[in-house]
């Protein structure tokens, strides 16, 4: 089973990714900020991270940029959920190491859509 | 696979409004042209969740209004924009504009659109004067024409570090080969000798034929997140590309895969109106309950009391299964004495679940506050003190309105003007100070001003007015305060909108007195008034006396008993034919005869006899005449208009350990049941009647 990295300060939203992604079939772990998401990160390993790019204490970009950094998450696919109104966060994202994004708000099938895009 | 998004919706409200006590608090703690990065980024963060959530379950009235907020908070953030008072009030406008639209949303109402229109249009003039123009071009650019072809020919050669953005290649072919008939090249001319190899990195391109009626978005979709992280073009089959051409196709795709265009694709798909919304969590909703948060160390406890209860538990079968003899009479003392130890225990730790702190109180109050003084022209200093001190929710809950109406009071009344403050030697800055703490089983909040005080001989003097007393009526100094109590009385000359609607302080003292608290005022003229609220800690367990009548046990709260005795008779005078008062050392204490209240017969009847158990509420004293006391015990309050009626005198009813049903004794009920009443028209005055005879 491939397991995910699901990182989000906002509770329902980590608790509908998490839904999804569970009903697929992935072994999802939550997180709800950078920091607890690079602890969690640091002892499992995980086939993919999806993290919410706003958040208190360390923000999605640090965190994609720390794990890249990991030999255990080089070549991980690390996604950032983000805003339409967020653009520049994009390139900010993919210079930090993220593999692609996800536009909010997005629904269930389009986060599994593309999901299917890094994991399969 | 369809999930059902109304799952989250109760989470979603949940940590919506709590996100907006956030913004409040924080817009709170701004200064106009500071740039309090922290707060700022902690106000962008809450909003920023509101919209997305908003936006992934379909409360599309929310997640647009919120967009221009964030907008505004974004260009603040970015040292683009100062910030001004102005956006400071307009943001706490939208705060409960919001807190109204998700109310609305919540309780399935279709929300009122009307306040964030009209809030929307006042941030789009902030945003359309200046700076960031470039905003609404980039909204509402139009989405790109799409362009079709029998098929494509695609060029999509990575550049060697691809796999280190977490994409695979691989995948994409794949992506590509379900939209229609693939003939694919590997471009393998790039691989570097053997030696040079770095096996981490990508060295193979693709010149990939794609037949089928596909949009060119479709295609440009797959490569969105590579498109600069490769060599890609793009070009329809049968055409022929001058290589020259190549980089400017790759250019002109660029703004197709911009958000906009995506954005406004998206939100076509995900766009059910707030109505279709609200309809579907039809199921949620009915088995909707207040939530409660519980920390997880009370939570532990709890678990851990109940092992305790199980070993107990199995000690106790153990015994029983065993022939009887006096050893394990003992032992099973032992194990009974546990079990309550373990009983007692667990039950405090239920009732600390049901406990919280006062903060989610006094959190409002700064606001209020806030936005009062600004209305009066009054400048307040508001402190808070206790916020962590616990209390029961429900009381907490009904705790709220009471609390409002007297900090109003206090701002609107007590505080004065800056310029008589100045005039009577105070700082110009009044304050207001609320202060909890436990003191016994009770929790007491103060509500503290240095304003003028209250004015005795106006009080007095509307007293008079309105009936409450008679002229020659004397009464102490603090006597003439608690006449702000009474009902019918209002001392606010002209009725304002933020106190004295009509809504006394009468009902402040009835609320209170509901939740089994009481109220007092003390007050120094031009120093200031505190109001102090006592309350139980919790609606649903008293400390009780029990106390026999006739063959029939009643409770009074032991927390109103001041003393029990045995009557001297020498000592009882009937006043005025019908009330008897027992003079206790400095004071003359009515005695009600509990049998004669409840009409009881076989009870004692002769003072000398029986046993009074004097109490006190609300400043006033009573002595209760019964024939005996019995154990004291915690007792488990049912409400008895749940289960039977409101009767008078009679504040509840609990089950006693051997199954019989017993009253808990109101004691307030009680003296206006027995007709005393002090000071006033209705009924005796006992004071009076005392003063007759002295």
């Amino acid at each position: 089973m491939k397991k995910i990295l699901a990182v989000d300060d906002s509770a329902s939203m980590r608790q509908m990714v998490s839904f999804t992604l569970k009903k697929a079939g992935f072994d999802v772990t939550e997180a709800k900020d950078g920091n607890e998401a690079l602890t969690i990160a640091k002892s499992n390993q995980f086939d993919a991270v999806i993290s919410d790019v706003n958040m208190p204490g360390m923000d999605g970009i640090t965190l994609i940029r720390e794990l890249r950094g990991l030999p255990d998450y080089k070549f991980t696919p690390m996604l950032m959920l983000t805003t339409e109104s967020g653009m520049d966060k994009k390139t900010e994202g993919k210079e930090a190491g993220a593999t692609g994004w996800i536009v909010k708000p997005f629904n269930p099938e389009q986060l599994l859509a593309v999901m299917n895009k890094v994991i399969r | 696979m369809s999930i059902d998004l109304s799952q989250f919706f109760e989470v979603f409200f949940e940590e919506s409004f709590e996100g907006l006590d956030i913004m409040e608090a924080e817009l709170l703690a701004l200064t106009p042209g500071t740039h309090d990065l922290e707060t700022i980024n902690t106000i962008f963060r809450a909003a920023h969740s509101i919209k997305g959530g908003s936006g992934t379950f379909g409360f599309t009235v929310v997640s647009n209004f919120t967009h221009v907020l964030e907008t505004l908070l974004d260009q603040i953030r970015d040292g683009r924009r100062a910030l001004e008072q102005q956006h400071i009030d307009l943001l706490l406008l939208s705060v409960d504009c919001l807190r109204d639209l998700l109310s609305a949303l919540k309780a399935e109402e279709v929300p009122d659109e009307a306040v964030a229109n009209k809030l929307k249009a006042d941030f789009e003039s902030i945003l359309a004067d200046g700076v960031c123009g470039e905003y609404a071009a980039n909204e509402s650019e139009d989405k790109p024409s799409s362009t079709q072809s029998s098929g494509w020919a695609i060029k999509f050669f990575p550049f060697p570090y691809l796999f280190k953005t977490g994409n695979e290649p691989l995948y994409m072919l794949h992506e590509l080969e379900a939209l229609g008939k693939l003939t694919i090249t590997a471009d393998l001319s790039h691989i570097p000798e053997f030696s040079k190899l770095v096996p981490d990195e990508c060295h193979v391109g693709w010149d990939i034929e794609l037949h089928g009626n596909i949009e060119k978005e479709q295609i440009e979709e797959i490569f969105e997140w590579v498109l600069d992280d490769c060599d890609f073009s793009l070009n329809p089959i049968g055409e022929v590309t001058p290589s020259a051409e190549v980089e400017d196709t790759k250019e002109e795709s660029e703004p197709s895969i911009e958000p906009p265009a995506q954005v406004s694709e998206e939100k076509k798909e995900t766009k059910p109106t707030p109505t279709q919304a609200a309809k579907a969590p039809s199921a949620v909703k009915k088995g909707e309950t207040n939530s409660i948060r519980v920390a997880i160390d009370k939570v532990d406890s709890l678990i851990n009391m109940v092992g305790e209860l199980v070993i107990t538990q199995a000690m106790l079968c153990q015994l029983a299964e065993r022939e009887f003899d006096e050893n394990n009479v003992n032992m099973l003392q032992e194990g009974l004495a546990q079990l309550s130890h373990n009983t007692r225990d667990l039950q405090e730790s239920v009732m600390r679940i049901r406990m919280l702190p006062i903060s989610f109180v006094f959190s409002r109050f700064p606001r209020l506050v806030r936005d009062i003084s600004q209305k009066l022209n009054k400048k307040v200093e508001l402190k808070l003190i206790g916020e962590q001190t616990e209390l029961d929710k429900t009381v907490m809950e009904k705790l709220s309105d009471p609390m409002v109406h007297l900090v109003r009071n206090s701002l609107d009344h007590g505080l004065e003007s800056p310029e008589a403050r100045v005039a009577a030697g105070k700082d110009e800055t009044g304050s207001v100070t609320l202060n909890a703490f436990h003191q016994g089983g009770n929790i007491v909040i103060e509500i503290i001003d240095d304003g003028a005080g209250l004015n005795s001989e106006k009080i007095r003097a509307k007293a008079i007015e309105n009936h409450i007393i008679s002229e020659n009526e004397e009464l102490s100094e603090s006597e003439v305060h608690d006449l702000i109590f009474r009902p019918g009385f209002s001392t606010a000359d002209e009725v304002s909108d933020i106190s004295g609607r009509g809504v006394g302080m009468d009902v402040v003292r009835r609320n209170i007195q509901e939740l089994n608290g009481s109220i007092e005022v003390n007050s120094v003229a031009g120093e200031g008034s505190t109001f102090r609220i006592r309350l139980p800690l919790t609606l649903a367990i008293l400390d009780g006396q029990l106390v026999r009548v006739a063959d029939h046990t009643y409770i009074i709260p032991l927390i109103s008993i001041i003393e029990s005795l045995q009557v001297d008779i020498e000592k009882v005078n009937n006043v005025g034919g019908s009330v008897e008062v027992l003079r206790l050392r400095d004071e003359y204490i009515p005695i009600l005869r509990l049998y004669q209240l409840f009409k009881h017969e076989n009870a004692i009847t002769e003072l000398e006899h029986g046993l009074l158990v004097v109490v006190e509420t609300d400043n006033e004293k009573v002595g209760l005449l019964v024939d005996d006391l019995l154990a004291q015990q915690q007792v488990v309050i049912k409400s008895l208009e749940n289960n039977y009626q409101r009767i008078e005198g009679i504040s509840g009813a609990t089950i006693l350990g051997d199954g019989r049903v017993s009253l808990i004794v109101d004691i307030a009920g009680l003296i206006k049941l027995a007709g005393l009443k002090k000071p006033g028209k209705q009924g005796l005055s006992i004071d009076s009647l005392i003063q007759e005879m002295a």
